[in-house]
């Protein structure tokens, strides 16, 4: 036990000391959104390894934390999972500081149900409806005579926030909505009950659920969430993923930024489950 | 001189052992007065976003808006001024972003400069629009009129049952679904630990033979060292699952289901205590009740767990204080919808999910982030309640022995 504490302790202080004589490589901070946090750690990793010198630090907390830090000059870069708003880019502007927007990956909302249900496509005004709890019975959308069970992120999710914007028109969840921790939980609660209705990122799709088909357009046509469907613009639920850099520091950002959107970059960003920008 | 060592080693553990009580007992006391500080500043606070208001039209006659109103009317439940005491027309929502609809990149300016008077200008030329700026915007030379929402008021924080904390323009919160939530689902863990607790003490006080406890013992406390998440899982695959068959409810995610979870977690704490309550009872009462002929259930029902009783009632209660604080287990299973329950087969939110799933994303010192310190003052001022009771019922059972 002793000795382990020591090897500990060692090893801390070893890394403490490492860290302190690095060379100067190429050193980055990147703080935000939690939608892009697994994406841009398995980038920053990838990059790592081939670049021994460099030293990337990842940060969640969420767009707005990260746009913030990004406005007070703590990050190199932010990550956010929604465009800068009006107000920060005034904030930004006032601070004298001009940015630049990389879009690095899509990501994409799949609306799922349980694979008994009916249903297998809905328009966005019967998903608002839905999730802000003016349709509680499947029948009104042409299913079985069973309750609507909706099931959301927390209210800390950036996907909560995506959803409300893009499919519930800015406007709140009903109040019966049942909150869900994490995406996971979603997924299991869905399969295992027959009335329910949920959203997920792509990434997390599973075959114990059923994925909806989606019409923006009133029901005149409904779009498969695929991957190829979601590059091509024609499925509605899909927001841009992206990196805010200052101008100033383009030199600096330049490696990292152009190894993402290089083809090795893109290959991780297909397998940790978004849709690249190519 | 070596009992001057020994003298200055004494006074030495004597210094450090005051030293940590009294770290202790300050520590406790800031975490205390910190919790209240932030807590309490919440009813100081506009239920609008810092750093926005709510402006309009310089004729429109409305001059008084609640909160519970103006979310109707950004979620386009109200669409006519006429339902809020204003004239009969349509109402036309603004928000900042909502610019580029009307002006284009060019009008805004390169760095932005005539958004303020653009939007003064705009809320000037549209009667019916309800703009949600930043406050900025609206000083000397604002055409439209700000409009104030009344402050959250702690009559308004306990009696509705609406929580939007996250809302926008203005942030709704009621707290009373929540606090229900949590009484409902320790309620109905408490009903279900205690039987099965107290059945399970007495066996293992009373009647098993020394082997039985030798194994039974160690099995319970380490119900005590499984991590809370683990329970939460557990529940949410097999418990969820099996309460929505059992009665074939549209959604298994209920406070029943919390209850079952929080009454497993409950039961090491109420075993324990009341066995060894139970093993207080003087050998000398059992066998003089033996004597008088009673059988060995008679003398557990009518002498040792009378005697014991103030013993359970604190199991009991410390049960309880263990189910109310609980937040992972429950966060899983319970669904964590904001409404007001009426029966245990409902999904429930309580306070210490609330506070778990979201203060990550609340801004620091911002209204959301007080709220739920406001949340964090009443799930202790429950739970001191509770110790409190533990305390007097114990006290209570000292003065009987004697």
């Amino acid at each position: 036990m002793k000795t382990r504490i020591y090897t500990i302790a060692l090893l801390l202080t070893a890394t403490i000391i490492t860290a302190a004589f690095a060379p100067a490589g190429l050193m980055l901070k990147i703080k935000g959104s939690d939608t892009v946090l697994p994406l841009s750690q398995k980038l920053a990793e990838t990059y790592m390894n081939l670049n021994t010198e460099a030293k990337i630090t990842v940060m969640g907390g969420g767009s707005g934390v990260g746009i913030a830090a990004f406005i007070d000059g703590t990050t190199d870069i932010a990550m956010s999972s929604r465009k800068i708003k009006m107000s920060e880019k005034m904030k930004l502007q006032e601070a004298g500081k001009a940015f630049k927007e990389v879009t690095i990956a899509y990501d994409a909302l799949s609306v799922i149900v349980n694979p008994a249900n009916k249903v297998k496509q809905l328009t966005r005004e019967q998903l608002e409806g839905i999730f802000t709890g003016k349709i509680t019975n499947w029948k009104e959308v042409g299913g079985d005579d069973e309750k609507i069970v909706a099931y959301s992120r927390e209210s800390s999710s950036g996907t909560f926030e995506f959803f409300k914007e893009s499919v519930l028109d800015n406007k709140n969840y009903g109040s019966a909505i049942l909150m869900m921790p994490a995406t996971g939980a979603i997924v299991q609660s869905v399969s295992q009950t027959k009335g329910a209705i949920g959203y997920i990122g792509f990434a997390y799709l599973e075959t114990t659920v059923h994925a909806l088909k989606v019409s923006y357009d009133k029901g005149a046509t409904y779009v498969e969430p695929t991957v190829a469907n979601a590059k091509n613009g024609s499925y509605p639920i899909v927001r841009p993923l992206f990196y805010y850099t200052l101008t100033q520091d383009a030199a600096k950002v330049k490696p990292f930024v152009d190894f993402i959107l290089s083809a090795d970059g893109q290959k991780v960003v297909g397998e940790v489950g978004y849709i690249t920008v190519k | 001189m070596k009992y001057f060592i020994k003298k200055l080693t004494e006074k030495f553990i004597e210094g450090a052992l005051f030293l940590s009580s009294t770290v202790t007992t300050l520590t406790i006391i800031l975490i205390v007065f910190f919790l209240f500080r932030e807590g309490f500043s919440l009813f100081k606070h506009s239920p609008v976003e810092d750093g926005f208001v709510i402006a309009v039209n310089k004729g429109n006659p409305v001059d008084k808006i609640t909160g519970p109103q103006i979310m109707d009317i950004f979620d386009q439940e109200i669409t006519n001024w006429e339902k809020v005491g204003g004239a009969n027309d349509s109402i036309i929502l603004f928000r900042i972003d909502n610019i580029s609809d009307y002006y284009t990149e060019a009008q805004l300016g390169d760095s932005f400069q005539y958004v303020p008077q653009l939007i003064s200008r705009l809320i000037d030329s549209i009667p019916g629009m309800v703009a949600f700026i930043p406050a900025t915007y609206a000083v000397d030379g604002f055409k439209g009129r700000v409009i104030e929402l009344p402050n959250v008021s702690m009559k308004k924080f306990f009696t509705e049952k609406e929580w939007y904390p996250t809302a926008q323009p203005a942030a709704q919160m009621g707290v009373l679904a929540l606090i229900m939530g949590t009484l409902w689902v320790s309620l109905g863990a408490i009903l279900l630990a205690l039987p099965l607790g107290l059945a399970t003490a007495i066996y293992m006080a009373e009647i098993a033979n020394e082997k039985t406890r030798r194994v039974l013992k160690p099995l319970i406390e380490l119900l005590a060292g499984i991590p809370s998440v683990v329970y939460g899982f557990f529940g949410l695959v097999i418990i969820v699952p099996l309460i929505q068959k059992v009665f074939e409810l549209p959604v298994g995610e209920t406070g029943l289901a919390g209850s079952i979870i929080l009454a497993i977690m409950a039961l090491p704490t109420i075993i324990t205590i009341s066995e060894d309550a139970l093993r207080t009872t003087p050998r000398a009462m059992k066998e003089a009740s033996l004597a008088l002929g009673a059988n060995k259930w008679q003398t557990i029902s009518r002498v040792t767990v009378p005697y014991a009783a103030s013993g359970i009632s604190a199991a009991a209660i410390l049960g309880m204080g263990r189910a109310i604080g609980e937040t992972m287990a429950v966060l899983m299973v319970t669904g964590n919808a904001a409404v007001m329950p009426h029966t245990l087969l409902e999904p429930v939110r309580t306070i210490p999910a609330t506070i778990a799933a979201e203060l990550g994303e609340a801004t620091q010192g911002g209204l959301h982030f007080k709220a739920l310190f406001a949340l964090g003052c009443i799930l202790f001022i429950i739970t001191m309640v509770v110790n409190l009771t533990v305390e007097y019922i114990s006290s209570k059972r000292k003065l009987t022995k004697r």
